[in-house]
């Protein structure tokens, strides 16, 4: 397996493990991120895995770039002996279309479909989570059908609601809290994503595999009381 | 302690950010204007990973409920201690019941209150950062707001003391100026996606004057002045962004990523500000111009260790002079 390094800034390296998402170029990001993690060099000041890269940040005071290089490829040298952590299934209850989902009639619009065909396909797939970044316990989901698929807004939204679903391009995924964002909103979840109360404050984490069920206004307002009243 | 008499506009206890979540999404927030708030906790006697108040544009009415150290550092906001105009860049002693209030913003757009033993506040995910957006860390998650009572931690004692004798005398250390302009040369290295802008683009980025719009907060800044196009419009695969990336949403405007940005981005990036000129846009007012001109990764390596070494200097300097 090849890494490419590219500076994001005077701080901050990125390895990029393919250019494609597929399976080597996940395992390889899972596989680096956990040494990073088990390793924990002094040097570190904290890493973002995603997609098909690792960002790790240093102080440019202790390591130029070349020699956080050089680190870099001593831990990489024993990326063979480490296994990424088995994936978790989780079920994601979600309220479709109405003021929870204003942009599911352009996904139906834009794909030839009706409203209750983009739910159908929606439920129907297995995901798994690729990455969790942009946003607080934000996942990146990958497995949606080519069918749903639908262009990011052109100028992002400046205020998403919390635990709201939504589409852009082949992806899939759930803003866990407020939040501008491009993306077209299909639904929402009464589940809590964002959980800052956690040493791991995230509901999801990379690897995990997940799928949406439909559920109705009644079902979703139920949830949501039940949940609240748990955490209080 | 400090009674809020008034919030202002957006004030609110922040430090050097949320370090080590990041790879949960986790917002790293923190002070937009790194420079001043170390300086400022620095000239109060603070660790400079200690909290401060940043003040935004309209400052606060600040009562102290007892005698303080305090320093004032960043944007020119026009800081009064009882109407009288109060020197920033250096400590003060300030006297139980004094009040301090702010008049109109002079240069720049924050400025960074920091009290000698500084604030009380319980960390959330180790970093007493406020994260508005998602209402944790600081105070109460919140900006300050009438009414509100910000605790300090107790100083060691006869150290308040020392600090209000030392007062009398000028500073005789130099703290390094920060060119705080309202048009500034912002240095910018090519971002990661650099190669994949059209050519009238990459050196657009380097020739035109751009400005600040009226949508831009702690997250971003959303710039005006020349639409940027990729050579070939596509969608690219998320990933990390970082304090100062300069991304490119498809309607052609440049977002500089501030202290609330998001962990990573899909939108492609033209450039990356240097974390020494970092300052120079936090510091700027809607409405307020701005270049960006060319920097290697080097030189802004370079650049950050000469910043280091200035703040090391200076935080000697201090020492030594506290220690006579």
């Amino acid at each position: 397996m090849v890494f490419t390094f590219s500076p994001l800034s005077e701080q901050a390296l990125v390895i990029e493990t393919g250019t494609n998402i597929n399976k080597e170029s996940e395992q390889a990001v899972r596989k680096l991120a956990a040494i990073l993690e088990k390793e924990a060099p002094d040097w570190l000041i904290e890493f973002i895995p995603a997609f098909t890269t690792v960002t790790v940040f240093y102080d440019p005071c202790r390591l130029k770039q070349a020699e956080v290089e050089r680190e870099l490829h001593l831990l990489i040298a024993q990326l063979d002996d480490v296994e990424a952590p088995a994936p978790r299934k989780i079920e994601i209850p979600v309220c479709y279309g109405g003021e929870f989902g204003p942009d599911l009639s352009f996904v139906a619009e834009h794909n030839g479909l009706t409203e209750e065909e983009v739910v159908k396909i929606h439920t129907s797939g297995i995901y798994s989570v690729h990455m969790i970044g942009f946003a607080p316990g934000f996942p990146f989901i990958g497995g949606m059908s080519e069918k749903i698929a639908a262009p990011r807004r052109k100028s992002p939204r400046l205020r998403i609601p919390e635990r709201t679903v939504g589409i852009a391009g082949m992806q899939t995924g759930v803003y866990p809290i407020e939040t501008p964002g491009g993306w077209q909103l299909i639904g929402r979840t009464p589940l809590r994503l964002f959980i800052p109360e956690q040493n791991i404050p995230s509901l999801l984490r990379a690897g995990d595999e997940i799928r949406f069920t439909q559920i109705d206004e009644a079902e979703y307002h139920e949830q949501e009381a039940k949940r609240d009243a748990e955490h209080s | 302690m400090l009674n809020i008499r008034k919030g202002g506009m957006q004030t609110a206890v922040q430090d050097l950010g949320r370090t080590g979540f990041q790879r949960y999404g986790i917002i790293a927030s923190g002070v937009m204007d790194p420079f001043a708030h170390r300086v400022a906790n620095l000239l109060a006697g603070n660790a400079e990973t200690s909290p401060t108040l940043e003040i935004a544009l309209s400052g606060p009415v600040i009562e102290f409920e007892a005698d303080h150290f305090i320093a004032i550092c960043g944007g020119d906001l026009s800081p009064l201690l009882d109407g009288q105009p109060l020197p920033m860049w250096r400590g003060h002693f300030v006297q139980r019941g004094s009040v301090l209030s702010f008049g109109e913003p002079k240069r720049g757009a924050r400025s960074y209150l920091a009290v000698a033993g500084s604030f009380d506040v319980p960390p959330v995910m180790d970093s007493h950062s406020t994260y508005l957006r998602a209402g944790i860390g600081g105070f109460e998650g919140r900006a300050l707001k009438n009414g509100d009572v910000l605790k300090t931690l107790p100083l060691p004692a006869g150290r308040l003391e020392a600090l209000k004798n030392q007062n009398a005398q000028a500073p005789d250390w130099l703290i390094p100026p920060v060119p705080y302009h309202e048009q500034p040369i912002v240095r910018m290295m090519p971002g990661r996606q650099f190669t994949l802008f059209n050519e009238e683009s990459r050196s657009r980025i380097f020739e035109k004057t751009f400005t600040v719009s009226a949508s831009s907060d702690r997250m971003g800044y959303r710039l005006e002045g020349a639409e940027l196009a990729l050579e070939k419009q596509e969608e690219l695969i998320s990933e990390a962004v970082a304090f100062g990336s300069v991304q490119v949403p498809a309607d052609g405007n440049p977002i500089v990523l501030l202290a609330d940005r998001q962990t990573t981005g899909g939108y492609p990036k033209i450039g990356q500000v240097a974390a020494v000129d970092l300052p120079l846009i936090s510091q700027l007012k809607p409405g307020e111009s701005l270049k960006f001109r060319h920097i290697s990764v080097n030189d802004a390596q370079q650049l950050y260790i000469e910043q280091e070494q200035q703040i090391r200097q200076l935080k000697i300097a201090i020492h030594l002079k506290r220690e006579e």
